[in-house]
């Protein structure tokens, strides 16, 4: 599982076998359950914030400590144009595409000066 | 995107309120279509972020599509990649994935009586499962509600398609950029996944609840990180998640009065 392992049959098995045991199965379930549970019950509420912090936990991660090319850009340019990126997604009224954009932009420019 | 977001969870009580083109889409084709729109294109340039993580992470390009399409959900494939790259445990990055997975339900659940259809050939029934994740699902509730009932499943096996077909030629072009362009441009597309995934949590944040899980989620994970490398998604989401949802529910308490929201 170190170097390479990404590349290897075993990883396609891995990746074959996780999705089918680990993930999809919820769409299944969604499936099931949606002739019967309330979309908004309260176990769903809980799933929505343990779901939230986590994917919130993995952007950090990856913001804060990338593991590849990004990390030849400086961290204060990351966090820049992360933070950037947010505003004009407010700025643009909640425009997701205008936010991600925004965010390249900024990384491009200030990447191209620190570099 | 705003008006189909705040329609979601619970929104099917009122399907004449959601605004839809009427009339417009039909068929598998017309659904298919959906794709060349906005959101497909931020879909188109989120996967090519991954396909450029995936190529950045030692991943080879065939096991790249071969997550993209077995998955279809763009944070459990960076969990699990991310992972794997680290050298973390299978296991718990399998149960991380899990974790991102578990919202699946609901997604599907607010979905269902949008295309139920009499007795649908199991694998039409298994493809639009398939195809629920994050835009499928917004534009699934944007878009159906103004298509003629018994046709609904039809367009949204269109627009299901569409978005994995979007999302496997982004992470080719991703995966193939990453490796030839300068490092700069690599860099800012390895860098559409975690922006694209922030906005995304920010865009559906509507509960106190929500912009908590957050804020905590972006601490603890990279402390957690620090500490207990390999288990620290599991963690931040279990525990910040649990502490959010927990803190949330007091702040509702506090603000409405009760402790329900809605």
């Amino acid at each position: 599982m170190s170097d390479g392992f990404l590349a290897t049959p075993e990883a396609s098995l891995v990746i074959v076998l996780v999705a089918l045991f680990a993930h999809e199965p919820f769409r299944w379930l969604g499936g099931y359950l949606g002739r019967g549970l309330a979309p908004d019950s309260e176990i769903f509420v809980w799933v929505r914030a343990v779901a939230t912090a986590l994917v919130a936990g993995l952007v950090a991660r990856l913001v804060l400590f990338p593991a590849g090319v990004l990390e030849a850009i400086p961290l204060v340019v990351r966090l820049s144009a992360a933070a950037g990126g947010v505003v004009i997604f407010f700025i643009a009224g909640r425009h997701l595409g205008a936010g991600v954009l925004g965010a390249a932009i900024i990384l491009l420019s200030l990447g191209y000066l620190a570099i | 995107m705003n008006g189909a977001e705040d329609s979601g969870v619970g929104g099917e009580n009122k399907p004449g309120a959601n605004k839809a083109p009427r009339g417009t889409y039909r068929t598998f084709r017309d659904g298919l279509r959906v794709a060349l729109s906005v959101p497909g294109l931020i879909l188109l340039a989120s996967s090519a972020g991954f396909g450029a993580l995936a190529n950045d992470a030692g991943m080879s390009l065939f096991n790249a599509l071969l997550m993209m399409a077995t998955f279809f959900a763009l944070p459990a494939q960076v969990v699990m990649m991310d992972q794997l790259a680290r050298g973390g445990s299978i296991l718990a990055g399998a149960a991380a994935v899990a974790l991102t997975g578990v919202r699946l339900v609901p997604m599907v659940v607010t979905l269902l009586p949008w295309i139920k259809e009499e007795r649908p050939a199991l694998w039409r029934r298994l493809l639009a499962l398939h195809a629920v994740a994050i835009t499928a699902w917004l534009e699934g509730h944007r878009l159906l509600p103004g298509v003629q009932e018994g046709r609904r499943l039809q367009v949204f096996l269109g627009i299901g398609t569409g978005m994995i077909l979007t999302t496997l030629a982004g992470t080719l072009l991703g995966f193939l950029l990453a490796g030839s362009v300068p490092p700069l441009i690599a860099g800012v597309l390895l860098f559409l996944t975690p922006i694209y995934f922030l906005l995304s949590l920010t865009a559906a944040a509507r509960l106190p609840m929500d912009w908590l899980a957050i804020v905590i989620g972006c601490i603890m994970g990279p402390l957690i990180y620090v500490l207990v490398p390999g288990f620290d998604l599991l963690l931040t989401g279990l525990i910040g998640g649990t502490v959010a949802y927990l803190a949330g529910k007091r702040i509702d308490a506090r603000l409405f009065g009760t402790g329900e929201d809605e």
